[in-house]
Order: C-alpha cells, then structure tokens, then sequence
C-alpha cells in the first residue's frame, strides 16, 4: 500500500509547484491549498474548472496530502465532486 | 426560508416547447406553494461526463429556488415522473451560502491592500492607521 501512494507522488511530481527534489527528505515545502489562495469561501459543485483540479487523471478525487487543502476544504471538495459526478459534470472513472 | 438548487438533464431530443412547459410548470408549481423561483439558467445542450441509459448528451436546467422545502418535494416528484428528464439532483444552499458570506465579511476589512505576506504584517499596519488618527 505505502509504496503504492510513493508511486502516484512520484508520477504527480510535475503537477505542482514542488520546486527541485533537492535536500533532505521531508524538507519538501507544504504546497498552499489553492482554495485558501484564491480565497474561495463556497465550493460550488458547478465549478467543473476549479473541481478538475482536485481529481486525478482516472477521475479519483486526490488526497490533501497531495492537494494541501485543509480537511475542512477536502470535505467540501469531496462533497461538490461527489454532487458533479451525480449530474455528469464529472466522471466517476477515466479510462 | 431556505434555498435550494434544482438541476435536471433532459434528453438531448427533447422539444424546445417540452421544456419551456416543463420550466414554467415547475415555476408555478413552486409559487402556488409560496416559494419563489430567483433565477432560471439553461446551459444548454452539454455534453455528459459518462453515459447515461443511451444519452451522451444532455440538456441542462437549473432552477434557484427559495423557499421552505415543501414546494421541493413537489418539484422533484414532478421530475421524477417525466420521461424526458435523465438525471436530477437538489442541493440546499442557504446554509453554506451563510457561511460562506460570513467568512467573507470577516475577512474584508484585514483583506484591503493585500499585499504577499500581509499575514506577518497585520499588527504593523494596525499600528500605522492608529498613530496617524491620534496626531
């Protein structure tokens, strides 16, 4: 399991603002929720363009581990997606 | 008074006229029960995230409804039995929409002149406006 996850980090690794894989192990600077950022108070389940940043290429919704939204954010994005797939914003799977 | 989301796909054959009667249906229904329909928007045809039954596409509605939850029931009931219709869903909103709202006000006043890093230097300009108002 645990090498599983190291796997999908290590494929992810262009999609963020990382920075280079210098330095310790564990040094890596937290990315910044983007929610937080933008300072988005309602996530919409609407918002097909802002919730596409929270899933992954086969259409699972990302952890915060890698999105580093809060819990509270992943709730409400966990909640909005779930509402997009039901009406096919957005998809269950991706092949 | 609470407000709600109502979203529902029709097939992508579906008549224009069919729809029209099914929106102004639904309007009525929701205002003889003392809700008010806010706003309407048609998307349009879209085209579906996966399948559903044989439609890759679809017609979406969205209905902003303010009301007390009884109108609701009626609504999705009156979706539930017409044909054309694949797919519907109903969010309550006014709950996260209050929240939300809150939050925001909150924020406002700390929020003007944001600069990078402004966390760090909140009490500093706190200070700075005070100083000026008392010479």
């Amino acid at each position: 399991m645990a090498r599983n996850f190291d796997n999908d980090r290590n494929d992810r690794d262009d999609r963020g603002s990382r920075g280079p894989r210098t330095g310790r192990p564990g040094t890596r600077r937290r990315r910044v929720s983007r929610i937080s950022a933008d300072k988005i108070d309602y996530i919409d389940y609407k918002d097909v363009k802002l919730l596409l940043s929270f899933i992954a290429e086969n259409g699972k919704i990302m952890p915060r581990r890698l999105t580093g939204v809060t819990a509270w954010q992943q709730r409400k994005i966990t909640e909005a997606i779930k509402r997009a797939r039901n009406i096919a914003l957005l998809p269950y799977i991706k092949y | 008074m609470r407000t709600y989301e109502v979203i529902f796909i029709s097939a992508p054959g579906t008549a224009d006229d069919d729809l029209t009667k099914l929106t102004t249906q639904l309007e009525q229904t929701v205002t003889t029960r003392g809700g008010i329909v806010t706003k309407t928007e048609h998307w349009g045809r879209r085209k579906l995230a996966y399948s559903i039954g044989k439609y890759d596409e679809g017609n979406y509605t969205l209905l902003y409804i303010d009301g007390t939850g009884q109108e609701i029931a009626e609504v999705e009931r009156r979706l539930r039995v017409t044909d054309f219709v694949i797919r519907h869903i109903t969010v309550r909103t006014d709950e996260d929409l209050k929240r939300a709202a809150k939050v925001k006000a909150k924020r406002k006043p700390t929020a003007a002149g944001r600069v990078p890093g402004e966390d760090l230097n909140l009490d500093l300009d706190d200070s700075d406006g005070l100083s000026e108002d008392e010479e």
